[in-house]
């Protein structure tokens, strides 16, 4: 083995053999590029209101429209081009996906360590509140946030946060009371070193394999809780439609033909937490000392 | 001589997890039945200056726990360990760097995720014995030292053998310039070949940098050949003193006896038969030890005294001591052979 032999490196030989997680990832970052760069490779701009015209409603895919050029996948009841509003709403799913997926792992992970290196009563308080929380389904204590915060982004994602953290808390304490008891952390407090440089340098970098599992698997969920949500009408303001919405707009229209608005909408959301659940599964496999050669 | 290191009546209590119920039938006053372990207990020891102790007894005696309490890693329930006047402990944390610890188990002291040269540089550094600047000639100065290619600090821990693993964890030790090293079956994990070179090379550094050393391990021959004095523990307590050769060569207390009646020999006499003696009877649970004596279940020489009153150390001569109400029976044994 050489010097080069990083542990990332090492993570990304393993992964590059599976050939269909490297084409989810594929996948995930043509999305990701396609959501940053929708403006630039949108035909029009489904959230400026000037552009839709109402003429152009409800076509079918391949119809060319007012604006001078072809709707690929048809166009939805306010007039928007359906691929642009795709673009643009893999956008708005995939920053409400992130933003809520991180700021969980980290309020979760600093609960779950907090609890797993201090021990005694805050670790129990902390985690029975974690385990009362589980016992809801993440899909009603969103639902009641979201009732109780509003709408708009912020809110979106602080509903999801508070859904979502806990699953968070409950890996980094399984990960970081293993680690705890390992003699590299009592070798590191045997120095002494101050418990805060033990837990920044050994326990969280140690406890971030199931945190990443967690993490991928997370993003996707809160992926489809977004939609879920706005597809009930509790998410984002009509204006700016994210995926769920897009699909909930179409759903009048499903049994009289128009299948196009929901069923885009949907496919890609559909692709978008497959693929993502694909390469969470492979992080997940390699991960997992059991299933190693 | 005086004590460099001084252990004074440390005794270490593991309580028992209660569960939730009965710590709310204890708070109500109900009788709750507390099973507690005395892993050391009333140990008092002393280590002096450059010396070699060597640590031995049974797994489960209590030497570990020992180790770790005079290494500052747990604190003793009650009891005090002192080097050189200064308190190992103060409120409940470590408060000295002055002595450092070695890990039984190089596979488990260091940490995967860390560059190893990072490893022993963060003491040092977090204690100001070296700059970050100047980190990596400190930490390639000890790797050096220890008999590693300092070429090698930018590996993980599992690029490495066991032996070198466990240099390293001496180089974390080391770095930290103690005056006092504690050795927790340092090569008890160890392959035979490589047990003698770690064990060659804390002799050589124990050497030239005077440093004061607690070396615990269930090996008698290991014991004998790095200690100066050795102190042999049974069930938590001490029952044997005195310098290895004299405590090897003729053995005090029953236990200390029996322990070499049961090592296996290479090399045996022409008419001898191929059998070891065993200790009689198992190590009893140290949930409720023998009264007296705790040894007197298992001792050939035991008396009804053993029963019921505890044997202290006592001063056989000014270089050892042990405790045994009757070690007059083993002394003599030795010399009439």
């Amino acid at each position: 083995m050489s010097n080069t032999s990083t542990p990332l490196r090492r993570f990304w030989t393993e992964f590059r053999e599976n050939k269909v997680a490297v084409f989810a990832l594929a996948v995930v970052v043509l999305m990701i590029l396609l959501a940053l760069f929708a403006s630039v490779v949108s035909p029009q701009n489904p959230y400026d209101l000037a552009n839709l015209s109402l003429m152009d409603s409800r076509r079918p895919p391949g119809f060319v429209g007012s604006g001078g050029y072809t709707h690929l996948l048809g166009t939805d009841p306010q007039g928007r081009d359906l691929l642009s509003a795709i673009f643009y709403g893999l956008r708005i799913s995939i920053q409400i996906g992130l933003a809520a997926g991180f700021v969980s792992l980290t309020i979760g992970t600093a609960l779950g360590i907090t609890a797993a290196y201090l021990g005694g009563r805050i670790e129990a308080l902390i985690m029975r509140l974690v385990d009362l929380q589980l016992s809801f389904p993440a899909i009603l204590l969103a639902l009641v946030m979201v009732a109780l915060l509003g709408q708009g982004k912020a809110q979106l994602v602080g509903a999801l946060v508070a859904a979502q953290y806990a699953y968070f808390a409950r890996t980094a304490y399984g990960a970081a009371k293993a680690e705890r008891g390992k003699d590299y952390i009592e070798a590191a407090l045997a120095t002494p070193l101050s418990g805060r440089l033990v837990v920044w340098r050994h326990l969280l970098p140690n406890c971030t394999p199931p945190l990443i599992v967690v993490a991928t698997v997370q993003i996707a969920n809160s992926i489809s809780l977004e939609a879920t949500l706005s597809f009930l009408g509790l998410g984002l303001p009509v204006t700016e439609p994210s995926l769920g919405m897009l699909i909930s707009n179409g759903f009048p229209y499903m049994m009289s033909g128009r299948y196009w608005i929901s069923v885009y909408p949907g496919v890609a959301l559909i692709i978008l937490i497959v693929a993502i659940n694909v390469v969470g599964d492979q992080v997940r496999d390699q991960f997992n000392p059991r299933l190693r050669k | 001589m005086s004590a460099f290191v001084q252990i004074t009546d440390v005794t270490r209590v593991f309580g028992p997890k209660l569960s939730l119920g009965e710590k709310i039938a204890a708070k109500l006053g109900g009788n709750v039945e507390t099973r507690s372990v005395r892993a050391v207990s009333d140990v008092t020891l002393s280590v002096r200056k450059g010396e070699t102790l060597g640590l031995v007894g049974e797994s489960g005696c209590g030497k570990s726990t020992l180790g770790r309490a005079i290494a500052g890693i747990s604190p003793p329930t009650s009891g005090t360990v002192t080097i050189d006047g200064t308190p190992v402990m103060a409120d409940g944390t470590k408060a000295t760097i002055r002595v450092q610890t070695v890990f039984q188990d190089p596979f488990a002291s260091l940490d995967p995720r860390m560059k190893v040269g990072h490893t022993v540089a963060e003491g040092p550094i977090a204690h100001g014995l070296t700059t970050r600047a100047d980190a990596r000639r400190y930490v390639a100065d000890w790797f050096d030292r220890v008999g590693l290619d300092p070429a090698w600090l930018e590996r993980y821990p599992h690029q490495f053998s066991g032996g070198q693993r466990q240099r390293i964890a001496i180089a974390r030790a080391l770095a930290m310039q103690p005056d006092v090293l504690i050795c927790d079956e340092p090569v008890a994990s160890l392959d035979v070949s490589i047990q003698a070179q770690i064990i060659n090379l804390f002799l050589e550094l124990t050497r030239d940098l005077a440093l004061t050393s607690v070396f615990i391990s269930h090996d008698l021959s290991v014991i004998q050949h790095v200690s100066d004095r050795v102190a042999v523990m049974y069930l938590g307590r001490i029952v044997e003193l005195g310098p290895v050769g004299e405590v090897f060569g003729n053995p005090a207390h029953p236990y200390t006896e029996a322990l070499f009646g049961s090592v296996p020999k290479l090399v045996l006499d022409a008419d001898e038969l191929v059998r070891f003696e065993t200790i009689e009877g198992e190590v009893p649970s140290p949930l409720s030890p023998p009264t007296g004596c705790h040894f007197h279940p298992r001792c050939p020489y035991a008396t009804t005294v053993c029963q019921t009153e505890r044997a202290l150390m006592e001063p056989i001569d000014d270089h050892r001591s042990v405790a045994c109400h009757h070690y007059q029976v083993c002394l003599g044994k030795a010399e009439h052979d």
